[in-house]
């Protein structure tokens, strides 16, 4: 059936997180699922046993968006901000917010997407607030450059196996 | 995105950890202790480094937790410390399970768009089971 690209997740910088996935359908197809609250309820579920309860989002730069979910349990998790940047089908930037924050301040995540051969590539970046991240954002460009993949991370803790890291 | 209901890490602390792991000599020098604990001079020899600069890469991995000194008082060997290295790799890995499985739902979302589509290009097929 789909073919689906593997996840990949890499920090580039201390503030970043950027996930990269592929997909097998076209640019404007992956862009529908990503911006129509309908089918964003159907698959931005999060973990095991959180359902997606409410998906508001106002298409347009300075509109808002709000999410919640529910959790067998009954917990209640929400978060939401506001659209910054939306050029269809390409790219999407806003800023993130949870109610209850589990990370100091705002995050601005941004999703660009890109086709080939009807295939597209969804790049996720999530950059989280802090003075060092504004100060990122105000050089732009001026970053590391260095990638630490995920993998090379897991490379390094396979090489440091010790019952402490053992994960599994 | 939404990470709530898990442990929360040291901010801080996971950021030391991240900010440690940005240096390729720091990442070598972590992987060679992990075969082992090693001296300074020990470390500094294979990166033909002075040891001030190779003590100064160890100083950022001490402060993240990431590396700690043995007790032979004459050598004190530094060795590698797991755990941060573990909550670093536990943290990525938690994002990325959410993710794998918020994507492989929308590939599913993606299939369904796609098929609407072509019965749109083709519409015919009266009595079509969905």
């Amino acid at each position: 059936m789909t073919n689906p690209g593997s996840l990949i997740v890499s920090t580039p910088s201390d503030r970043e997180i950027v996930m990269t996935r592929g997909f097998d359908a076209p640019r404007t197809l992956v862009w529908e699922a990503l911006t129509t609250p309908a089918l964003l309820r159907r698959w931005l579920g999060g973990m095991p046993g959180w359902t997606m309860t409410k998906c508001e989002m106002d298409l347009r730069v300075g509109g808002a968006y709000r999410y919640e979910w529910r959790k067998d349990d009954g917990t209640v998790m929400g978060m939401g901000g506001l659209l910054r940047e939306v050029v269809a089908p390409e790219r999407m930037t806003a800023t993130e917010r949870f109610d209850e924050p589990w990370y100091p301040g705002e995050a601005l995540v941004s999703q660009v997407l890109t086709e080939k051969g009807g295939r597209t590539t969804i790049t996720m970046t999530l950059r989280y607030e802090s003075k060092e991240a504004r100060d990122m954002v105000v050089k732009s460009g001026a970053t590391s450059g260095m990638e630490m993949g995920y993998a090379r991370l897991d490379e390094l803790l396979a090489a440091g196996r010790t019952p402490a890291v053992e994960r599994r | 995105m939404q990470l709530k209901g898990y442990e929360r890490l040291a901010p801080e602390r996971l950021d030391a950890v991240f900010a440690a792991l940005a240096d390729p000599t720091r990442r070598a020098i972590l992987s060679r202790l992990a075969t082992g604990e090693a001296s300074v001079s020990e470390l500094a020899e294979p990166f033909e480094m002075s040891q001030p600069a190779i003590s100064k890469h160890l100083k950022v991995l001490e402060r993240a937790g990431l590396v700690s000194r043995g007790i032979d008082a004459q050598r004190r060997p530094r060795r590698l410390e797991p755990k941060p290295l573990a909550e670093a790799t536990q943290w990525l890995e938690r994002y990325r399970e959410v993710w794998e499985a918020n994507f492989r739902r929308l590939d599913s979302v993606l299939e369904d768009l796609k098929a609407r589509e072509k019965e749109r290009a083709h519409p015919k097929r009266q009595g079509h089971p969905r």
